[in-house]
């Protein structure tokens, strides 16, 4: 915004504010990471208002409302200090074994470098970690053997020196494949430890 | 109405007025936190009903906390289904409501924006559930659709 535009607004805002005693509300949306479509809807005394344009932006001050477009430059300038303070995006790993086996693979065994680094970077890094089979054997033997998955990649992470206190664990036997097979498939890619680091 | 139906609703009211007390006197753990901060800059305070606590990285963040940064100050929270909210200078940002079932992905989230800026990058609930995500301010409810935005709420009068 121009310097001259932008004092301009300033003071017809405070001038408002000063009139009505009232709050002065702005919304811009972002665009998404992945570029997908998304939007925010704004609901109140006026009615309703659908942003879904990135860095389209609501503005509402006291009975007077604008919807318009904004300037990509002006908003990271605007809001830099609490855009700077957002965290870094939730990251996972997947970690694959062979049939019945709580080792995991070599290539995932390799992966637990990159886990580490993750979680060196991060600030107060949090760690999730949930066990999964494939649907061969009965399902009770599928929740032991997704326990001991898990208690595998829980002492690997250890033996890396990361700190036990923030990591969670979970098991989920062959509950949640991540390829729908029929029962008693074997399948490599359902065999796996999902590491989340956020 | 006769005497023993009046002691018996005195007796159910004292019993649900104890029960109350125990919901309310329940300590919080970690298994009850919300989320975590992991930035925090210049003045942060996090206002818990019982006292303020310190707000540094690490930090957890527990339902009906209120985030307060000064003028100098910003604070990013990774909330436990990934949802990530940060303030910026003079903010006050209230955690009204979190729950998530980590099976399904199911829950609900209710943030307040009394004043200052919030940007927000929703996560899984607003994946799973997007009509049980909204975004409080004083004149508005905003509801989302997989987003990322920036909420400003600039107030004449204090408030707290």
């Amino acid at each position: 915004m121009h310097p001259v535009t932008c004092l301009r607004w300033l003071v017809t805002s405070v001038a408002l504010l000063a009139l009505t005693g009232c709050v002065s509300e702005r919304v811009v949306l972002l665009p998404s990471p992945d570029g997908k479509p998304s939007a925010v809807v704004i609901r109140n005394a006026a009615g309703e208002t659908l942003i879904d344009r990135p860095y389209g932006e609501s503005v509402q001050r006291s009975g007077y409302h604008r919807a318009q477009p904004a300037l990509e430059t002006e908003v990271k300038q605007r809001y830099a200090a609490a855009l700077a303070a957002l965290p870094p995006r939730g990251r996972s790993f997947m970690l694959h074994f062979d049939t019945a086996s709580d080792i995991p693979l070599p290539d995932s065994l390799a992966l637990l470098q990159q886990v580490r680094q993750e979680i060196a970077i991060r600030p107060a890094a949090e760690i999730v970690i949930i066990g999964h089979t494939d649907r061969v054997g009965s399902d009770a033997d599928n929740e032991a053997l997704s326990l001991r998955r898990v208690e595998s990649v829980h002492a690997l992470l250890l033996a890396e020196g990361i700190e036990d206190a923030v990591i969670e664990t979970a098991y989920r036997g062959e509950r949640e494949p991540l390829v729908a097979t029929p029962d008693g498939m074997s399948d490599p890619i359902n065999r796996r430890v999902e590491i989340s680091v956020r | 109405m006769n005497e023993a139906g009046d002691k018996m609703r005195t007796a159910i009211k004292l019993t649900m007025g104890i029960f109350a007390c125990f919901a309310v006197s329940v300590s919080v753990t970690a298994n009850d936190a919300v989320g975590m901060i992991k930035i925090s800059q210049g003045q942060v305070s996090l206002q818990r009903a019982g006292g303020n606590t310190e707000a540094r990285a690490g930090t957890r963040v527990y339902a009906a906390d209120r985030l307060r940064t000064g003028a100098d100050g910003s604070v990013g929270v990774t909330l436990k289904d990934n949802t990530l909210l940060s303030a910026g200078p003079n903010s006050l940002i209230t955690l009204d409501k979190f729950k998530f079932d980590s099976k399904t992905h199911a829950g609900a989230i209710s943030v307040g924006v009394k004043r200052g800026t919030l940007s927000v990058a929703t996560g899984k609930i607003a994946k799973q559930s997007p009509e049980s995500v909204e975004f409080v301010t004083p004149s508005s409810i905003l509801g989302v659709r997989g987003t990322e935005f920036v909420i400003e709420v600039i107030p004449t009068v204090e408030v707290d």
